[in-house]
């Protein structure tokens, strides 16, 4: 078919004016709705502007009209055949107590893995320190646990001023910023076919398991109970909550007993991951402020048992609320 | 196998394609990234600075803090307000896209930001640029688990026509119906090559140069079949002259 380039242009340049007036609209406003005229009126341009594009692919002059056809396309291609669902407007209340404890339901099964990875870590580290206690510089490469919890525990108690006097909201940023760095990078090791994210796991229950064993060992197991529990029973889900969304990316990744294909894997459960990492970094935050301003703080300041009770509360009201939050009643 | 053009066929059967980035090119782009992160920190940190007269815990805090969210949401927050690009990817003319052309979500650039962690690995984004050379879509790690892609849209210049046409009669044109099947046939790959040719004609020793216009004067002949009167007496050379005017210069 021969054309009048100029006069093809000319005729077809107020198609593709409407079409990007179009896109325009739809790409500033994601949650407006199209009505059905409409959206057959924008179907309409599309096919119209991507048969001029098909018109003009052979053509060396027009390189610029060439360019912002294949754009123009390009945009409304994805407009028209994205089938993923488009999201409403975001609403943070209802991406709190429904999306995410309705994400981490619906990906139980890699959580109850990263658990099953961090206590067969722990009992590793517990029972290495029970059975070779020298081994305690080698699991615990930190130097504030090295000392002798009995040692420690006499300090503390007998303490009379506050280390972490004008410190505190400082070191529960650092807190919060490490932990979160340590949990998306559980996730991103996901990309190694889920072997990075268990070795993170792992290690991460070998130290918490050395360090458990070791002070129940020197009998200090309140002091333990309360020093970890009122910032570690958020902390340490958010880690496993990381592993869970890491092994979720292996999973899609390997596609074991998945027929889908590897784009299709991935686009199905990036949502999901993205979904899970904002819920750890909310949970590291409530973490970081606990850890910094009542678990760095013992008896006599704070009596063991109030931290615990306030550990106790805090792992029930989580358990509840990624059980049962943004749960459907069938009733209704 | 390594490509370097991104090609998305639509259901209706019309492709379109777009070039994709290359390693070195985007590096550049992580670079300028880079650089406008630490000018960001350091206003943020000269503005925290005051802050530390009342309080250094609270400003030391907000530091700590703010080095985080920048350093991180950086991408995020650019990638998703930009459509797909950043400072340095929008100076490079770069831009992230769904490699199969759908509507790029907030999700996906989520994910490919955090997995910026691996990517990174040991240092200077080794892992990521190992990858990303591997892969035959140029893909980091981050832009795998996200089903992205980065692509380029290169400032396209209009050849330089004055150079090799001089605006001197064309013959061709006398044939209005037979230069527009000739410049219907042409793709942009053989205008380019006859355009190279007669750009880089003093390159050549003077015999090869007449072989080489012989040869592609032939193939173009081949596609449309002037009279005698519009090719009559003109050279090889000349002809392709008057086959690029007819090409690129859609005004008759």
């Amino acid at each position: 078919m021969i054309i009048d380039l100029q006069k093809f242009i000319a005729n077809e340049r107020p198609v593709w004016a409407e079409l990007e007036t179009i896109l325009n609209r739809i790409e500033a406003e994601p949650t407006a709705q199209l009505s059905l005229e409409q959206v057959q009126h924008f179907h309409e341009l599309y096919e119209r502007t991507a048969a001029d594009l098909a018109k003009l692919a052979t053509y060396s002059s027009e390189p610029e009209t060439h360019r912002f056809l294949e754009s123009l396309v390009s945009r409304a291609y994805g407009e028209i055949h994205e089938t993923r669902e488009k999201r409403s407007r975001f609403s943070p209340l209802t991406w709190f107590f429904q999306t995410w404890p309705q994400t981490f339901r619906k990906h139980v099964r890699a959580f109850y893995l990263s658990l099953a990875i961090t206590i067969a870590g722990c009992a590793f580290g517990g029972l290495a320190i029970a059975f070779d206690p020298d081994s305690k510089p080698v699991l615990m490469p930190f130097s504030h646990l090295l000392q002798d919890p009995a040692k420690r525990v006499a300090e503390e108690e007998n303490s009379t001023y506050d280390r972490l006097k004008g410190q505190k909201t400082s070191f529960s940023a650092e807190l919060m910023t490490h932990n979160t760095k340590v949990s998306i990078f559980t996730l991103s090791l996901g990309m190694t076919w889920g072997v990075g994210t268990i070795l993170m796991l792992f290690y991460n229950g070998v130290i918490l398991g050395a360090v458990a064993v070791d002070y129940i060992h020197a009998g200090q197991t309140k002091f333990l109970l309360g020093w970890l529990m009122p910032h570690g029973v958020i902390e340490i889900p958010a880690i496993l909550i990381a592993g869970q969304a890491g092994l979720l990316l292996a999973a899609a990744l390997i596609g074991r007993g998945q027929r889908a294909p590897f784009r299709t894997r991935i686009r199905q459960v990036s949502g999901d991951i993205a979904t899970l990492i904002f819920g750890v970094a909310l949970m590291l935050i409530w973490a970081g402020f606990i850890e910094a301003f009542l678990s760095q703080y013992h008896e006599p300041v704070i009596p063991y048992d109030a931290k615990i009770a306030f550990g106790c509360v805090e792992l029930v009201l989580l358990s509840v609320f990624l059980a049962k939050s943004g749960r459907k009643n069938p009733t209704a | 196998m390594k490509t370097s053009r991104l090609n998305i066929r639509t259901p209706e059967g019309i492709v379109f394609s777009q070039q994709i980035a290359g390693p070195v090119t985007r590096f550049l782009a992580c670079f300028i990234d880079q650089f406008c992160i630490q000018v960001v920190l350091m206003l943020a940190g000269l503005l925290i600075s005051l802050l530390a007269v009342v309080s250094f815990n609270i400003a030391l805090a907000l530091y700590v803090i703010g080095f985080f969210i920048v350093s991180i949401g950086y991408g995020i927050l650019l990638e998703w307000a930009w459509r797909g690009q950043t400072i340095g990817k929008r100076l490079l003319r770069l831009r992230v896209v769904d490699v199969e052309g759908m509507r790029l979500q907030f999700n996906q650039i989520v994910v490919r930001n955090l997995l910026r962690f691996v990517d990174s690995l040991p240092a200077f984004y080794f892992v990521g640029g190992v990858t990303c050379w591997l892969n035959s879509k140029c893909q980091r790690l981050g832009d795998i688990a996200a089903n992205t892609v980065v692509i380029r849209h290169p400032r396209i210049d209009e050849p330089d026509l004055d150079q090799v046409l001089g605006g001197k009669f064309n013959s061709l044109r006398q044939f209005p119906h037979l230069a527009a099947r000739l410049r219907q046939n042409t793709t942009p790959a053989e205008a380019a090559i006859a355009l190279q040719s007669l750009l880089r004609r003093e390159e050549f020793e003077p015999v090869a140069r007449v072989e080489l216009f012989a040869a592609i004067a032939a193939h173009f002949r081949s596609k449309v079949e002037f009279p005698a009167e519009a090719t009559d007496g003109i050279t090889d050379e000349q002809f392709l002259r008057n086959v690029l005017d007819v090409a690129y210069r859609s005004k008759n």
